[in-house]
Formats: structure tokens, sequence, C-alpha cells
């Protein structure tokens, strides 16, 4: 029997915006992509990558497509189906001592997911993006076809597949480079910075000795202490100084319901970026750190976008160019913080090169993360004036956390847009594969 | 260990499936298609089976298929000493009510055909070089009452369900155990789109309650557990109730 699309309720990691779609879920994923309209994971993209163009076009859930297909124990190849998620390829092979070769800050993506936004992790600046470690995508394109590309075969198709939103086609398969690890643990290093200019030079410093940093700051520090916060760098424990027992799977907590709107108010903001920033009452922490506290520090609480609320909540992240005084960090910081903007979470890494995927986000530059409650008025406005000034200074932002960028900021920011829409029109004349995401940015129909 | 598993590339039996190979058990899967065997049990290999994992062609809707799989199993595994079945067919009562020919199918599968490789199967692990083993077959709490979602399917499963019992009754003592596994509402492929009960299971929470009962050779297992006392109640509720409620 074919498969039925279900009603479901969609929506990413955000909560906004929610769409009443049509789903279509098996272990088939090879037959249910021949009608859907996109294909989404895990769903941990903010906005709406990951939501039909209409309510009324199917989309297929990778989930169940979850198998290892091939792992080659000599060279580290693993080719597996789009649906597995990280979580589940750290249980299978960390204690193994392999280790994929870039990962997200959550375990909950799927692997399909993890090629289609590109992801980085706190090795950009060593390693790049995912992508670049990916050697073969397994897609089914817009009509109908499988097609199997990499560099070495059909590399238009490859390389705006990297980073191209699930957009080129629905990813099916994927083969890449796994990782050789000394041991499953973590030796970590952390730092409590005192400012912006600290914590730049830190993670400059920083990416010299250590193979993974990322930075923590404090969003609502102002004045001298602007970009306060803690720096943190890891690398692979040898042996040696690891515990002999692999790592145990960390006991997770769920956010029981949906909290209300007043919890965010902006005293509680302050009082979790205060109690963070003082919890690190060491100028310097050092020792064996578990991998999942490392990588994954948030993944403890299970369905944390609750404690959004009802509104739901956003992302925003953009990569500002270098430069010598911090300035556009700074700026940026300054206009995020007396916009009204509160969160709990900011991050800050310094990215490497741009890697190959066409639309990928990562270019050289800091790249600045934060998380906040939508408002249906205020949000949007602190978006455009947050993009306004990532353009002036040249940066970009990231699609995969993006749901407020208008068309006209997103062009401005991405004069690469053109050449990878070329690409979709070659593949897919009628944009058949579409999300939410590409009507609003990229001129597909609605 | 040396298992045998009709239906594992898919939903609960992919499950426990995974579970065996990640403690090392040999393992030899049943199924009626060929690529998506061979896809699973490379999967299995990689989660710790030992390889090679083998695959034979079994369709629950051809009996005669039956046979020559499990002796190719019983070959490729010099022997095996647990059969898990978790092939099934399921629709719900609308579609079986309005499409006979659905319904002749399922009822086939379900329970005319799962009893013969049943037999098939009980055979071979009481004459195999273990005088015993595990027959570990997936049955349903749908058996359990007459009810009006599950007539058809019900009936199927509740004919199982009694053969299986005999089946432990008979020979237990000659070494034979037989596991009836008898799932409430899980999430799998075969139920997406259906509302979720309360207590529904995940493939995995019921995997490792499965290896349990197979490891420990319980008769009957309920999945998620708490559909054992879901079920206490629905048995001894009368039929005047049974007749009004929509469960």
């Amino acid at each position: 029997m074919p498969q039925q699309p279900y009603r479901s309720q969609i929506a990413g990691w955000g909560r906004f915006p929610v769409v009443d779609g049509l789903v279509l879920k098996s272990e088939n994923l090879a037959a249910i992509s021949e009608t859907a309209s996109l294909s989404r994971g895990l769903g941990r993209s903010y906005g709406d990558s990951s939501l039909p163009a209409r309510a009324d076009f199917p989309v297929a859930d990778t989930t169940l497509a979850d198998r290892l297909l091939a792992f080659d124990p000599a060279s580290g190849s693993l080719r597996a189906e789009a649906g597995v998620s990280l979580l589940e390829l750290n249980r299978v092979f960390l204690r193994r001592g392999w280790f994929v070769p870039v990962s997200p800050g959550t375990q909950f993506v799927a692997l399909g997911g993890m090629v289609a936004s590109d992801v980085h992790g706190k090795n950009h600046h060593v390693d790049g993006c995912f992508g670049e470690h990916v050697r073969s995508v397994r897609l089914r394109v817009a009509d109908g076809r499988i097609v199997d590309c990499s560099d070495a075969s059909e590399q238009d198709l490859f390389r705006a597949t990297l980073g191209g939103m699930g957009l080129t086609g629905h990813i099916l398969e994927v083969e890449f480079q796994m990782r050789p690890i000394p041991s499953p643990w973590i030796w970590g290093e952390s730092e409590r910075i005192d400012n912006l200019d600290a914590m730049a030079a830190g993670l400059k410093t920083a990416a010299r000795d250590w193979p993974m940093t990322v930075g923590w700051v404090d969003c609502l520090a102002r004045g001298a202490t602007l970009g306060r916060g803690i720096l943190m760098k890891g690398r692979w424990a040898q042996p040696n100084e690891a515990p002999q027992k692999p790592p145990s799977l960390k006991r997770r907590f769920r956010v029981p319901f949906q909290f209300p709107g007043i919890a965010l108010c902006k005293a509680s903001m302050k009082a979790f970026n205060l109690a963070y920033y003082w919890k690190h009452i060491q100028r310097v922490r050092r020792g064996v750190v578990h991998p999942d506290s490392f990588f994954y520090p948030l993944d403890i609480l299970d369905d944390w976008n609750l404690i959004y609320g009802r509104r739901g909540f956003t992302q925003y992240q953009c990569v500002l160019p270098h430069a010598d005084d911090n300035g556009p960090a700074r700026r940026f910081l300054e206009l995020f913080v007396s916009g009204g903007g509160m969160g709990f979470l900011c991050v800050i890494k310094d990215c490497g090169p741009q890697g190959k995927g066409m639309l990928s986000f990562p270019k050289p530059g800091m790249s600045i993360a934060m998380d906040f409650p939508i408002h249906p008025v205020k949000t949007p406005a602190l978006v455009d004036r947050l993009n306004e000034l990532v353009i002036a200074d040249g940066g970009r932002i990231y699609l995969t956390k993006d749901t407020f960028t208008r068309p006209e900021h997103f062009r401005a920011m991405e004069p690469r847009m053109d050449a990878f829409n070329a690409v979709r029109r070659k593949w897919d004349p009628q944009s058949r594969i579409r999300s939410a995401q590409s009507v609003r940015l990229l001129g597909d129909p609605a | 260990m040396k298992a045998v598993l009709l239906g594992a590339s898919k939903g609960m039996g992919r499950a426990v499936a995974r579970l065996l190979a990640a403690r090392g058990d040999r393992l030899f899967l049943l199924g009626d298609h060929v690529e998506e065997l061979a896809k699973s049990a490379r999967d299995l290999e990689i989660r710790g089976a030992p390889a090679p994992v083998g695959t034979a062609c079994c369709d629950l809707l051809q009996p005669a298929t039956f046979a020559p799989a499990l002796d190719q199993a019983q070959q490729q595994l010099d022997g095996f000493d647990t059969v898990v079945v978790t092939a099934g067919l399921f629709a719900t009562q609308e579609q079986l009510e309005n499409d006979p020919q659905l319904a002749a199918r399922l009822l086939a599968a379900d329970f005319t055909n799962t009893v013969l490789f049943c037999e098939e199967a009980r055979e071979r692990l009481l004459t195999g070089t273990e005088k015993g083993g595990t027959l570990c077959v997936f049955s349903s709490v749908a058996g359990e009452r007459g009810r009006k979602p599950v007539v058809l399917y019900g009936a199927a499963k509740a004919g199982l369900s009694r053969y299986l019992e005999g089946l432990d009754h008979k020979f237990r003592a000659r070494g034979l155990k037989t596991v009836c596994v008898k799932p409430g509402f899980v999430q799998t492929g075969m139920t997406v789109g259906l509302k979720p009960p309360p207590f529904a299971g995940t493939p995995e929470e019921v995997a490792r309650r499965v290896m349990k009962a197979i490891d420990r050779g319980w008769p009957e297992v309920y999945v998620p557990s708490a559909w054992r006392w879901v079920m206490c109640v629905i048995r001894r509720l009368p039929r005047f109730v049974m007749r009004r409620i929509e469960f």
C-alpha cells in the first residue's frame, strides 16, 4: 500500500511559525520522497527551513530511515541513511574510537540535516564545515531520478546540496569521513573573560593551540563589560589522561510544560546570565570533561524550547568579518542590547575559511548566535536592524536559524544566491522541491 | 545466541535486532524485500553483529517460502536457538471492512501463515543441536478482547496468542520457550498518522523489554508494561460497556 500523508503540526525548534501540514513517514525514504515537496529530519532548524511552502504540500519525515549502510574501519568512511541521528552515531561509534568530523551543538539532528545546513562546530577554525568531509550524497531530485553526486560526479549538484537547505533534492544517503579519536573523553579548559576585546583575542590565541574553541557571552552586559563571558577550549583526551570506562549516557530531564510568557522577563534573563558568568568563579578551569557536556550542554534538557512559551523564539546567527578593533562585533552586541534584545545564550566563535558548499554559512570572521523570544512587532524590527548592520559590515546570516529576514536583505548579503538558484533551476526548473523559507527568501513561488 | 528474525528490517523488529547486534549475537534475517534485508544486514553488522549477517527471502503471504528460508538460516548459522517473528500486516477496521481482499490477506498473514511459520521454526528448534531454544512472536493487545476498532485484526491476533499459549504448555518441558509479545500502541511506521493514546511506546523501549523476556523465558510480555493493567481492566468490562465505548 502506498503511504498516505497524515496531518500534523509542523514547526522548527523555535516553534514559530507553525503549519498544519501533511507528513509522510516511513522506513522507505526513497518511496515517500517521490511525492514529497521537502524532506525534514529532527526539525532542529529554528525557523521555516523545514516547513512546506504550502500546507497541502506533503513533507517527508526521514527519521525512520536510520540505517548505517557501510563502514570501513581502515579508512573511517561511513555511509548511512539520511534520517540517522547524531545521537545514534555517537552511541555506536564514540566508544569504538570514532567521532563525526564536525559536530553541531546538539545531538538531536539527523544526518541529512547536517548536510543540508552544512553544520559547523567548535573545530571550524581547523576542520571547516561538515560538508568538507562528505564524500558523496544520494539524492532524489525533482524529476524523480535518484542521483549520486560528489566532487567527481555532478559537482554542481553536490556543492549546491552542501548547505543547500534540502532544496536541491531529497537527501537519501550520505557518505562521509569519520575521525579516529584517542579516547571518548575531552580534555577541556575554560576561562572567564572580562570583555569583548579579551574574548576576541582569547579565541584567536586559543585557535593556535586548541582544535576546538567556543565562547559564551553574557549578552546583557554593557559598557566596559560588553562581551564578557566564558571561553571554552578542548581537545580529545589521550588514553592516559582519560577514565578507563567509556562515558555513560547522560540522564536527561524534560521540560514538562510550556512556560508562561512572564517567565522570560529581563530580570530572569539577567539572573541567568549573571549566574552563568559567576558560576565560573575561578579564572581558569582544566580537566577531563564528558563529551556530552562539552559538545551538547543543552541536550540534557529535552524540549527546552518550551521555556520560551507560547509565542516561540528565534535565534539570530551571523558571521562578521574580523576587524582589529572588533568594531563589527561590538556594534552588533550594542545594537542587540539597545534594541531590546534579550536572551539566555549568546555563542561566539571565530570561523575559518569558507567551505565548498555554495550557500554554506561560515566565512572568516566572528560568528555570533543568540536566542531570543519572539515578540510579534519588536522581533521583526530588531532582525531588520541587525541585518542592516550585518550587510554594512559585510557579514551574512545562517539560514538554519532564520525566521524573519527580508528577501532584499538576504540578497544584499548573499552574492552567491544567483549561482545557487541557477543550479536549482537546472535540476528543478519548476521549483518542485521548496520550503516556506525558500519562498520567503529565494523567490520561489508560494 | 544465534537468532533468526522475520520482519527485522522495520519498526519493533529493527529495534530488537539492533539490541541483539549490540551484544554480539549472530543473526540471520528473513523478509520479503531482498534489498531492504541486505541494507538492514549491513546496519546490524556495523552495530556489532558478527559478519556476515545472512538474509533469505521469506514472504508471510507465501508459506512455501518458509521452509527453504529457515533451512538456509540453519545452514549459515550452523543451527539456531532463537526465532523472533515481528512481521505482520496492519490495517484499520474501516479499511478492512471496505476491502475484503485486504481482510483476507491480513487474516492469512497475521494468523494462518504466522502459525505455519512458527510450526516450521518449532520443529527446527526442537530437533536442532540445542534441543529447544526460544520462539518469540509478536502478537498484540488487540487479541485480548473483541473491540470495535480492531475486530478483524484483533481476531487474528487472538488466535495467534492462543496458539502461542498452547505451544508453551506443550513444549516448555522439552526445552522450547515460547514468548508471546503483546504490544500496545507503539509509534512505528505501521502506526504513523494514528493518534497515539496514553502509554504509547517507542520501538526502543519495547525492544529492551522484549530482550529481557527472551533472556528470562517469560511466556507472555506486555509492552510498554502499563498495557498489562490497561488490558486487565478491558478484559473485565461487561459487554454492555464494550458495546458503548469506542476503544
